[in-house]
């Protein structure tokens, strides 16, 4: 017999199936937009704006994270943020390799 | 109201409830829980690592190959569809193994099991098809070398994960029948599979539609 927790609240599928409806709608725009053929920056600031909203419907609700304690979000959240965003840092260095015509 | 010694140790009181006397869990959360959200966290560090050397290449790179037409972009939106469907039957299996329906929590499992089988089959269909046009690692018919080697590298090691994820998941389904895993098992690897298909959100549109072929 599986063990069963006591103190959580087990949720409705409801929520579930409306997260998963707004995560394939979200699909479908951006199959849409990429083929509007917008200008390439555009697009990209788009596109990852979506995978966002995406990634923190996943994380929230797929991934209980939305109901655990917040400490626990506090403690990944910002950590991940920060080193995706340090690893940002070497983009202007791609952009001078581009300027130096290699092919 | 306790009284303290020479050296303040309590005298005569009882033990005062604290979270600092031991049985509690950082973050309300169990250990098995917290390593793999930690694990997770370390996991999606290396793939932002190579989406962002992805990105850098492709920055550098004043032609970039477009070679996914209509059938590619509806390969891989199909296979996003089936990765996103897996999530929800593996959410329904952790909310069945909270209420203690051994056998609905097996056939979840099983369904998320077969949607990961499903997007391997479909993305080995892919690679064999770019292999055949000539894709390798440092080489393809389109110039431009380091492509083969960012979209397998990149696709190759989430293919990975989603195969050891079905493999995981297995054993999970096995234990969770013959009663020797708990409803918690069955949500850390709930976990795992999620961060899997949260992987895809991200290569999906930046390998797949940022190179769709425009007629």
């Amino acid at each position: 017999m599986i063990t069963h927790q006591t103190g959580e609240h087990v949720q409705g599928k409801r929520i579930f199936l409306y997260v998963w409806g707004y995560l394939l709608a979200l699909t479908v725009i951006e199959v849409f937009l990429a083929y509007q053929q917008l200008n390439l920056k555009t697009m990209l600031v788009i596109l990852m704006a979506l995978s966002v909203v995406k990634a923190s419907l996943i994380i929230s609700y797929f991934m209980h994270l939305r109901y655990e304690r917040r400490s626990l979000a506090v403690t990944l959240m910002p950590a991940l943020i920060f080193v995706i965003g340090m690893m940002f840092a070497i983009f202007p260095d791609s952009l001078r390799l581009l300027q130096l015509g290699i092919r | 109201m306790a009284s303290h010694d020479a050296v303040g140790n309590m005298q005569g009181a009882t033990t005062e409830e604290s979270v600092w006397n031991g049985g509690a869990s950082p973050y309300a959360v169990g250990s098995k829980k917290l390593g793999m959200w930690l694990f997770i966290l370390s996991d999606a560090i290396t793939f932002a690592a190579l989406l962002i050397a992805y990105s850098y290449v492709r920055v550098g790179s004043p032609q970039w190959p477009r070679p996914f037409g209509a059938s590619s972009i509806a390969n891989a939106t199909v296979m996003t569809f089936v990765l996103l469907s897996s999530s929800v039957s593996m959410v329904l299996a952790v909310r069945a193994a909270k209420l203690g329906e051994r056998s609905q929590t097996v056939k979840w499992i099983l369904a998320t099991m077969l949607g990961g089988v499903m997007f391997d089959v479909l993305h080995i269909r892919e690679w064999l098809g770019l292999i055949e046009e000539g894709v390798r690692l440092f080489r393809n018919p389109w110039g431009t070398p380091l492509f083969g080697a960012t979209f397998f590298g990149l696709t190759g090691l989430h293919m990975t994960h989603v195969t050891v994820g079905v493999l995981y998941l297995g054993v999970i389904a096995v234990g969770v029948y013959r009663s020797k895993f708990t409803s918690e098992d069955v949500e850390v690897s709930g976990l795992y599979w999620h961060f899997v298909d949260l992987v895809w959100m991200f290569i999906f549109p930046l390998v797949y539609l940022m190179s769709a072929k425009f007629a």
